[in-house]
């Protein structure tokens, strides 16, 4: 390995840097840094508006930092807008599941691959030539996350028609059809029964091992967070307070005050 | 000695296609471009010819023999229908090896019993699910050496020295066939017709499981006989979707599909069987009834989803098709206008009808396992798809009896294919003698010579009797067929198919022997019921509430005494009207051993484990308190608790 390799292997994949956040005067992140290593998985935890939607939307594009710094990959990303952000190879769901419910299953994954299609309008509208050919290998990219989170039997049915859990399942596939390198996952299990549950963390886990995905999530089920995440970051107030492995942090008193003592999700 | 000494059972079979292996070999020697296996994977269907059929599984074979494996070796086989399972089942036989099918839904347990009992030296799972279960077996059956995995997904982290992947094995067979280039042939040589060349393991409705061995001669026989006398051939395409672990898979996507050479086609996953049904489109199908009943359900919830003229119409021809056939079946003429109206039925109903549920070029289909209800068989036939019943079981090799094109019989499972011999014995138990007798239960030599009667007779455990015309009619289990208190027969299995034809009952238990009067436990049809729930704005929250609800006990009160009014025409069995039922507050389930895997009740099992119930039921209470022990699928268990009715019918 040569030395730029590994300085690179060895840096984090995304760090936040000091990143303040103000909606007017309510200060909804404050100097908050987070280091994200290629091949974790990250959970950030914290009671309700400690800022953790704000974090992810900050890493997404969706609001710029008035102090602070985002990097990935080594490069600063601090000022890109959410499309530049998705080309980059950083993809997210939402905490409120955002599929397009008029159209199937399939439909919304091959949504996931637009940023990797490239060709004329004219072309893809007589499905033709080399744009016969993208949607084709597309298609089977497509397939593949299909498979991977077995959700063959809804392949044609209307999105807006499935049941919360499987939405939020079919979000996750439209992320990873993105081939992303970073996935931001807001509250994946919100909603959901025990076995729905077990099937999404199975999904996280998997995701990252087979794929090399690296994962940042939010949540609120503490069996969860402790069982999938490498790493726990915890907000409160929009500071992080603490951050380290699932144990280090259910022992961390500020967090006990703070978080698991105080409110049960 | 035993069976193989009567009649065509000592056929003489070529030594040169004896076996399924041979006979693979052969396939893929005279068809080598014909599809043998499809799958849908990646949402395409991928062809597998018999060539590439035999290719796969001797790869396979070579890689078993690098790891040592051994002839007699047995190999455990559990996941879902895939190819690569069917081929793993070829590797094991033409290492004169056996083959142990495993349900792919056995929990931890189950399949340790069948690991440790068949003495299993390899497994091959289709995936990590199944990876999981056999580590944790391990643990236990330190005589497992090999886990070999086809779905790599989620292995990677997995770094036990006993795992491997199906493209290694296969990959290390390559390098194995190098050093020794005619280990295969040589092996594949020696198999003989009477080797052993399955042990299919049989739930059974009581006690432990059983593992019947079956030889090549038993199957290669029995399902060449079975194809001659209902005309298979080798363009036949069917859909192997039930468990692998089951008879019936075995004989029809191995068995016969090798013998005769028809293709055979691997649903995408268990949720998409329908859809897959109608895009293969198969000429040839096995359903249990189980299975006939959801579709018909799923048929009348659609059908009451509908604008009303549509829903009169659909109602009007199918009532119109079901007396036709009726009046057919029981070779009683068709008035004029009904046949003239038939083809308009076929056009505006019948035919999109069943296109639509994938039957439009099915030239037979068969039912077995247990009785089908009379209405359900009716509807398909009505709708133009060939359903028969045929009578079997594993220890037969499955089958007895096939009711043939133009001589079907409600109420018959029609007449003995060539080479089985029936026979009622003085108790009225059915009694078989075949090519296909299986060669005895692994390591149970006492069920095996409670199984086989003098002369290489077999004892079916079913009662039943020979009509006039030589069909045969079962009645129920043998030992399920009782008396009442007051001496009226008391024959259950035959009043719950008569409950369960109603789409919303999905499974019922008649209780009765040595009692005043018969009772019941019901299963709604929670799709049915919930339906039908929410057309009335009847709002619930699961299975438990919904069960409960007054409405509900109301909607299958109607169908009890519709079932009643029509036992009350039956001078045997008008005594054996149900009197009182409730709903359960939980479905049956196999992990439970409520039912079998195969959905068979287990009337012991639910007598002691609902006793409260029952003694509740011939009480005078009208409603009563019960905790129940449930298992997760994942092995745990939590316990459910509920107030359940009790309803009286009146007479």
């Amino acid at each position: 390995m040569s030395l730029a390799r590994q300085e690179a292997a060895a840096r984090p994949l995304l760090e936040v840097r000091g990143v303040s956040v103000r909606f007017g005067a309510l200060l909804a992140l404050h100097r908050v840094s987070l280091e994200i290593g290629r091949g974790e998985i990250v959970a950030i935890i914290g009671p309700n508006g400690a800022g953790k939607t704000t974090l992810l939307n900050v890493i997404s594009g969706f609001y710029h930092p008035y102090e602070g710094r985002i990097v990935f990959e080594g490069r600063d990303r601090t000022r890109l807008a959410p499309p530049d952000v998705a080309a980059l190879g950083i993809a997210r769901t939402f905490q409120n599941v955002a599929l397009f419910k008029g159209m199937t299953v399939l439909d919304n994954i091959m949504t996931g691959r637009l940023l990797k299609m490239r060709g004329s309008f004219l072309l893809e509208a007589v499905y033709w030539g080399p744009a016969r050919r993208q949607e084709l290998e597309h298609r089977a990219f497509v397939e593949r996350i299909i498979d991977f989170l077995e959700i063959q039997a809804i392949r044609k049915t209307p999105a807006g028609r499935l049941p919360y859990g499987l939405q939020k399942r079919v979000e996750l596939a439209r992320a990873l059809a993105a081939e992303p390198t970073l996935l931001l996952l807001d509250e994946p299990m919100a909603g959901m029964n025990v076995e729905e549950k077990e099937d999404m963390c199975r999904f996280i886990l998997d995701v990252n091992s087979e794929f090399d995905t690296t994962i940042a999530l939010i949540e609120h089920d503490m069996g969860v967070v402790m069982d999938i995440s490498d790493r726990v970051a915890v907000l409160d107030y929009g500071r992080k307070i603490a951050d380290g492995s699932p144990d280090h942090v259910r022992k961390d008193q500020g967090v006990l005050g703070a978080y698991l003592g105080v409110s049960h999700e | 000695m035993d069976a193989h000494a009567h009649g065509a059972a000592s056929e003489v079979l070529d030594p040169e296609r004896d076996t399924f292996p041979k006979l693979v070999r052969l396939n893929a020697a005279q068809r080598p471009r014909k599809v043998a296996i499809r799958e849908k994977d990646y949402g395409i269907w991928q062809s597998y010819t018999w060539r590439d059929y035999f290719e796969q599984a001797r790869l396979i074979a070579l890689g078993l023999a690098s790891l040592g494996f051994r002839r007699g070796d047995r190999v455990v086989i559990v996941g879902d229908n895939r190819p690569q399972l069917y081929w793993a089942v070829m590797a094991t036989q033409a290492l004169g090896g056996v083959p142990v099918p495993v349900y792919q839904d056995a929990v931890e347990k189950e399949l340790e019993y069948v690991v440790d009992h068949a003495q299993a030296r390899f497994a091959v799972a289709e995936d990590q699910e199944q990876v999981d279960k056999l580590l944790l077996v391990r643990s236990a059956c330190p005589r497992l050496e090999r886990i070999v995995y086809d779905d790599a997904r989620g292995m990677r982290a997995y770094s036990e020295p006993c795992l491997l992947s199906l493209a290694e094995l296969q990959e290390a067979g390559t390098k194995f066939e190098v050093g020794q280039p005619a280990y295969f042939d040589a092996e594949l040589a020696k198999g003989r017709a009477d080797d052993v060349a399955i042990i299919c393991y049989t739930s059974g409705t009581t006690g432990a499981p059983k593992g019947a061995r079956l030889s090549h001669r038993n199957l290669l026989v029995t399902a060449r006989h079975a194809a001659a006398d209902d005309g298979v051939g080798e363009d036949e395409e069917i859909l192997s979707y039930l468990p692998m672990a089951w008879v019936g898979d075995h004989i029809f996507s191995y068995a016969q599909a090798i013998a005769v050479g028809f293709t055979i086609n691997c649903p995408e996953s268990v949720s998409t069987v329908l859809h897959d049904l109608k895009e293969i489109g198969p000429t040839y199908f096995f359903a249990p009834p189980r299975i006939w009943e959801n579709i018909l359900t799923s048929v009348m919830v659609r059908i009451e989803d509908c604008a009303w003229p549509k829903r009169r119409l659909v109602h009007l021809f199918l009532g119109l098709a079901q007396e036709i056939e009726h009046a057919r079946l029981d070779r009683r003429p068709v008035p004029a206008w009904r046949r003239l109206l038939y083809p308009l039925g076929r056009l505006l109903v019948y035919g999109p009808l069943r296109d639509n549920l994938g039957m439009r070029r099915v030239r037979r289909a068969y039912t077995a396992g247990e009785a089908i209800g009379p209405e359900i068989f009716v509807f398909f036939r009505a709708l133009g798809v060939n359903v028969k019943q045929i009578y079997g079981m594993t220890e037969a090799s499955v089958f007895l009896t096939i009711q043939r094109d133009g001589d079907v019989r409600l109420g018959t499972v029609g007449s003995p294919i060539r080479g089985v011999e029936l026979r009622i014995s003085p108790e009225g138990e059915v009694l078989y003698r075949s090519p296909g007798v299986f060669q005895g239960y692994e390591k149970n030599d006492a069920a095996t010579r409670e199984t086989l009667v003098e002369d290489g007779w077999v004892r079916s455990g079913d009662a039943g009797f020979l009509d006039g015309d030589g069909h045969l009619v079962i009645t129920d289990r043998a030992k399920d067929v009782t008396r009442l208190a007051d001496g009226t027969l008391f024959a259950p299995k035959y009043l719950e198919n008569k409950l369960k034809f109603s789409p919303f009952v999905k499974e019922a238990v008649c209780i009765g022997q040595d009692r005043p009067y018969v009772t019941a436990l019901v299963n709604i049809d929670l799709t049915a019921v919930g339906n039908w729930a929410e057309r009335r704005n009847i709002a619930y929250t699961s299975y438990t509430d919904l069960a409960q609800k007054p409405e509900v006990y109301e909607l299958v009160a109607q169908e009890v005494t519709r079932m009643n009014r029509s036992l009350a025409k039956d001078a045997v069995l008008r005594g054996a009207q149900i009197r009182r039922f409730l709903i359960l507050h939980k479905e049956l389930d196999p992990d439970d051993e409520e039912i079998t895997r195969t959905r068979k009740v287990r009337r012991g099992h639910i007598a002691r484990k609902y006793a409260a119930l029952i003694d509740a039921l011939y009480g005078d209470r009208d409603h009563v308190e019960v905790e129940a022990k449930v298992t997760y699928e994942d092995g745990r268990t939590g316990t459910v608790r509920a107030d359940v009715r009790i309803r009286e019918v009146v007479a």
